[in-house]
């Protein structure tokens, strides 16, 4: 495990550095804020609502769920690709076959027009 | 001193923190060069009156930052809207660790006496390519939570957006790079870069369709011309990083440098040969080792940084269902299919890659002279007027 160590202290430092930033920044700008400053950006006129009140298209939902599908999918593939020189003809055939399920499903997608956005 | 706690600890975090302000310093240059480069791509001048020449304008644009007022708009979601720059930011320096910038090297210090650190890489794990993208697709939620924080439309449609098309480009990327991996069998940067001293030619050969899609998913996954859907200013403004001024809009444009570079570095070590000079095995260009093997690596990279550059100045934006139906209908079932062609090849070892390699570059290099050769289009007409009436775009 000590070797992993060194990507905690990158997370650490990687997580101090834009706070020692913000922090030290704050000492030199200037803090003037007034309401027409900290209003929203609009047209010019005050927003009626918040932003999150209004909808959006279902089809980033559908994108997300895509995601997981095809990324589980991925994830199977990395160890496949470690031992791929052990296995050969044995895991070509096998990862073949679990390729030939997910392009079905990709087809069927591709179909139901999930994949094209307008 | 003990050893145990100069390994362990100092020397990790001396390199993080050498490591980050390397990063904010080349990102801060970046600017100033790509205006340049774009100015000449443009036939204009660009910056040039700060300093020599222009030299000076990114430390004034970093002034310039540091001192403009930074606010919070008074609907936002105050935390959200606080933390978001720091989720993009963290992951984005945290990926740094696990790169590898060269071999083997050792110093002797005054006080401390030889110091060895075993490549470059602050972390030689074996997982690093895993934990590479795993820890990369965290900033996302930066860059979501950022866009809905700041109550703003233009920066929730913005934010969307971006988390739709990042999600969607790393399926094919995942998919590139599993390519690598089969070539090399192993999720070790540096056993990568072995691999290719080994097979004696880089990845790139064997590997090229997979490179392709690697490098088009990374310019996608770092929100960059022609992908730069989530900040089209024509329609969204700023996108998600609308509402956010001074310094902490700065460490989202800090991180979007961090995350080319990684691009870059990545795409130099899977399909480039990372750190090894051109044709590692071949004993006559012996002569290129006078170029230090940390040379190599960043003179690479460079290259695809200057790629970047070249991509800003030379595609026009693409618009948003057409950004998704390149990543879900062309770059996912290529990047599938040469999983397949590798494997295919990989059945025959080295010897197989090989001709895979040959087979692919004669391709490549046919398609380019045929595309030189074919007959050229009247003169004065551009591409759009010279396609056939029917297709609309």
């Amino acid at each position: 495990m000590e070797s992993y160590l060194p990507i905690l202290y990158f997370a650490a430092v990687g997580a101090v550095f834009p706070i020692a930033i913000l922090v030290v920044m704050a000492l030199v700008r200037p803090k003037r804020p007034n309401p027409a400053k900290l209003a929203p950006y609009e047209c010019g006129v005050a927003a009626p609502t918040d932003a999150w009140d209004h909808r959006f298209s279902v089809r980033y939902y559908l994108i997300a769920v895509l995601f997981v599908v095809f990324d589980v999918e991925t994830v199977f593939l990395f160890p496949w690709a470690v031992v791929y020189d052990k296995l050969l003809l044995f895991g070509f055939v096998e990862m073949a076959v679990f390729l030939y399920i997910l392009v079905l499903g990709y087809v069927y997608v591709w179909k139901r027009g999930a994949l094209s956005w307008a | 001193m003990s050893q145990s706690l100069l390994y362990n600890v100092l020397i990790p975090v001396t390199k993080a923190v050498v490591c980050f302000l390397v990063v904010a310093l080349v990102a801060g240059v970046l600017t100033l060069i790509e205006r340049r480069v774009l100015a000449a791509l443009q036939i204009r001048k660009g910056p040039n009156r700060v300093g020599w020449n222009g030299a000076l304008q990114w430390l004034a644009d970093v002034v310039k930052l540091i001192t403009k007022e930074d606010h919070v708009p008074s609907k936002a979601e105050k935390v959200v809207h606080l933390l978001a720059p720091l989720l993009v930011m963290a992951p984005a320096l945290t990926v740094f660790a696990v790169l590898p910038f060269g071999p083997d090297f050792s110093v002797t210090l005054p006080w401390i006496g030889k110091v060895t650190t075993p490549v470059h890489a602050a972390a030689d794990v074996n997982v690093a390519l895993l934990l590479l993208l795993a820890v990369s697709s965290i900033g996302v939620y930066g860059i979501i939570l950022g866009g809905w924080g700041s109550n703003s439309k233009y920066a929730l449609v913005g934010g969307l957006r971006s988390a739709a098309q990042l999600i969607s480009y790393e399926v094919p990327m995942g998919f590139a790079v599993v390519a690598a991996i089969l070539m090399a069998n192993s999720l070790s940067l540096v056993a990568i870069i072995e691999a290719q001293r080994k097979a004696g030619v880089w990845f790139v050969f064997p590997g090229l369709i997979a490179f392709f899609c690697y490098f088009v998913s990374g310019v996608a996954e770092t929100n960059r011309i022609p992908f730069d859907l989530p900040e089209a200013e024509s329609e969204l403004v700023a996108g998600f990083h609308t509402e956010y001024s001074g310094f902490r809009w700065a460490i989202f444009f800090l991180s979007e440098y961090a995350n080319m570079i990684v691009i870059s570095t990545v795409a130099t070590t899977l399909f480039f040969g990372g750190w090894l000079r051109p044709f590692p095995n071949v004993a006559w260009l012996g002569f290129l080792d006078v170029v230090p093997p940390m040379a190599w690596l960043l003179l690479k990279v460079c290259l695809f940084l200057f790629v970047y550059i070249w991509f800003r100045g030379t595609f026009p934006r693409y618009r948003f269902d057409q950004l998704m139906a390149l990543g879900w209908k062309a770059l996912l079932p290529i990047s599938l299919g040469n999983l397949v062609l590798v494997a295919f090849a990989a059945l025959w070892g080295a010897a197989g890659l090989r001709v895979l390699g040959a087979v692919l570059t004669v391709a490549f290099a046919g398609g380019l002279l045929w595309a030189r050769l074919r007959p050229a289009r009247p003169r004065g007409t551009t591409s759009m007027a010279g396609r056939p009436a029917e297709v609309r775009v």
